[in-house]
């Protein structure tokens, strides 16, 4: 097979598989003008769904990076028993069913004998059908995106710097703030920017768990569910576009990231 | 995926008392307690709740397991979704394998802007990939092709969310395998298909087959972009976590859980293989 039967295949491949529905949906929202784009953007049920996915995504995305830079440093400057099992648990998230993940979130956070979620409410607490819930659910799923990228990030750089700050007499949390993290500051945004766009995007797990309260506990993507279900497909459309154009983004900033990053050898 | 942790090298001396030179813990105090929370969290987090699913439908016993799993509509969902993730991953790793040498070996101009697209479908909402394959592959297609609500919807669904897996596993490998061989089998005189066939392809094979487990669990999780295209016809469409879903609408969580269980056991058994594979690609250099 020659090299340009190769390429060929690819590109088709690909262009059918991905790059026309892509555009097709921007341009299925585009293709009536703006005025039924702002319409649909300045639709309450709209705003709404989409500041809550925003909150939700960015309260996870902090919990995330806390855990997943801990996590990372802990995996590969220490030794411990059972840090096998933890490094192949992490991943866990990923291969999980979205919809396991919403059953899980039910069983223990449910009001009537949930491990959690009986005690929770007779304190007032209640985590189902509300913010915590939907917290709960894109934390749960996007949790071992930041883990991945600093992992390797950490790996490369090294203790030298490390050591020597240690041996000018620096503290453990000094060495940490000082040295390490500036060290791997890019593999925590790209794994930041990972898990916001994970998160942003999590549609079967919070389904479970939301209720999808229209106005209420319903996020952007469930909003794309119900408006296209309710033959509103012009809104469904736009906010398709919306998370789509998101994504994209995201996703062309980091790898434009990591080229200048890569060229300039940081 | 993580990236592999080389195992720490021990040197044992002969005979005499075994001196380890790795210790089994070189935690600090402070290392110990931020191990401690974050053990915690992950446990309350994560762990917990996937033990209490396991839990709920052990509860149930055999007979719960046997009820749900020979559920006429439960097991034609369990046998679509798993022959078709299957169909998938074998699609992937004939396409994944060849996106990445094109990538790697191959590049030309717009090939960075290949990159960024093989990975769309790992950054878009799943439900948005469905509407995305809908606008294409469904009523109101420019083209005319309609396969809404037909398993060739359910194929075509897991053929984009996992796209990228088999890619982004192989690629770096293939862009740190050493060409000498390969260079010392072209001056033999072996063609470019042998030289791939005999001494590219094995090295590639631990990659190849991560990335096609991943896309495997992939697909028998995938949910959202199955919700607006395949229709969810019982018996026909209906994949394992509209199921799942079905049964929790309906107040059966232990149904659910029995299902949650079959596939949570399949994502460890995938964990467990590319951990597995991973030393060994680490082992090998």
């Amino acid at each position: 097979m020659g090299k340009a039967a190769r390429r060929l295949i690819v590109v088709i491949y690909l262009l059918a598989l991905v790059v026309v529905p892509v555009a097709l949906v921007f341009w299925n929202a585009l293709k009536d003008g703006l005025g039924p784009v702002i319409e649909a953007l300045t639709d309450p049920v709209v705003v709404h769904a989409l500041q809550l996915t925003l909150i939700a995504s960015l309260v996870s995305v902090v919990l995330n990076a806390v855990f997943g830079v801990g996590v990372s440093v802990l995996l590969v400057r220490y030794e411990f028993p059972g840090k096998r099992a933890l490094n192949a648990l992490i991943d866990l998230p990923l291969s999980v069913s979205p919809v396991v993940v919403g059953l899980s979130l039910v069983i223990v956070y449910n009001v009537r004998d949930g491990w959690f979620g009986a005690p929770l409410a007779s304190l007032g607490i209640q985590v189902l059908f509300s913010l915590p819930g939907i917290i709960l659910a894109t934390t749960f799923i996007s949790m071992p995106l930041v883990v991945r990228e600093v992992v390797p990030v950490l790996q490369e750089q090294g203790t030298d710097q490390e050591q020597a700050a240690r041996s000018l007499g620096a503290g453990g949390w000094t060495t940490f703030r000082r040295v390490t993290l500036p060290g791997i500051r890019w593999g925590v945004i790209y794994g930041v920017v990972l898990c916001f766009a994970r998160s942003i995007g999590e549609f079967g797990a919070v389904k479970i768990v939301s209720g999808n309260l229209t106005g209420k506990t319903q996020t952007a993507t469930l909003a794309v569910e119900q408006l296209y279900q309710n033959f509103n497909q012009a809104q469904a459309f736009t906010i398709a576009a919306v998370l789509a154009g998101a994504a994209i983004i995201i996703i062309s900033v980091v790898a434009a990231l990591r080229v200048r990053v890569e060229r300039r050898g940081a | 995926m993580t990236a592999a942790l080389s195992d720490s090298k021990g040197a044992a001396p002969e005979g005499g008392r075994v001196l380890r030179t790795n210790p089994r813990s070189t935690l600090t105090r402070g290392a110990g307690l931020g191990l401690g929370v974050i053990v915690l969290w992950f446990s309350v987090l994560v762990l917990l709740p996937l033990a209490a699913v396991v839990a709920v439908a052990v509860n149930g016993g055999w007979e719960g397991f046997l009820t749900t799993l020979t559920n006429p509509q439960t097991a034609a969902a369990i046998e679509l979704t798993v022959l078709t993730s299957l169909a998938v991953a074998v699609l992937n790793v004939a396409m994944g394998t060849l996106i990445a040498w094109v990538l790697v070996r191959e590049r030309f101009r717009g090939s960075r802007l290949l990159e960024v697209i093989i990975d769309v479908p790992f950054a878009l909402p799943t439900i948005v990939a469905g509407l995305v394959l809908l606008a294409l592959y469904g009523p109101s297609s420019p083209i005319g092709v309609n396969v809404a609500n037909t398993r060739t919807a359910v194929f075509l669904a897991f053929a984009f969310v996992t796209l990228p897996f088999v890619v982004r596993s192989v690629q770096p490998v293939l862009e740190q395998l050493d060409r000498e061989a390969e260079q010392a089998a072209h001056s033999l005189g072996a063609s470019a298909g042998v030289t791939f066939r005999r001494i590219v392809l094995p090295a590639l094979i631990p990659a190849i087959a991560a990335g096609a487990a991943l896309s495997f669990a992939r697909g028998v999780s995938e949910y959202g972009s199955l919700v607006l295209l395949s229709g969810n016809l019982a018996l026909r469409t209906e994949v394992t976590s509209v199921r799942m879903l079905t049964y929790v609408e309906n107040g059966n969580l232990a149904a659910a859980s029995v299902v949650a269980t079959v596939l949570l056991f399949v994502a460890l058994v995938v964990l467990v293989a590319i951990d597995l594979l991973q030393r060994w690609l680490v082992r090998r250099g």
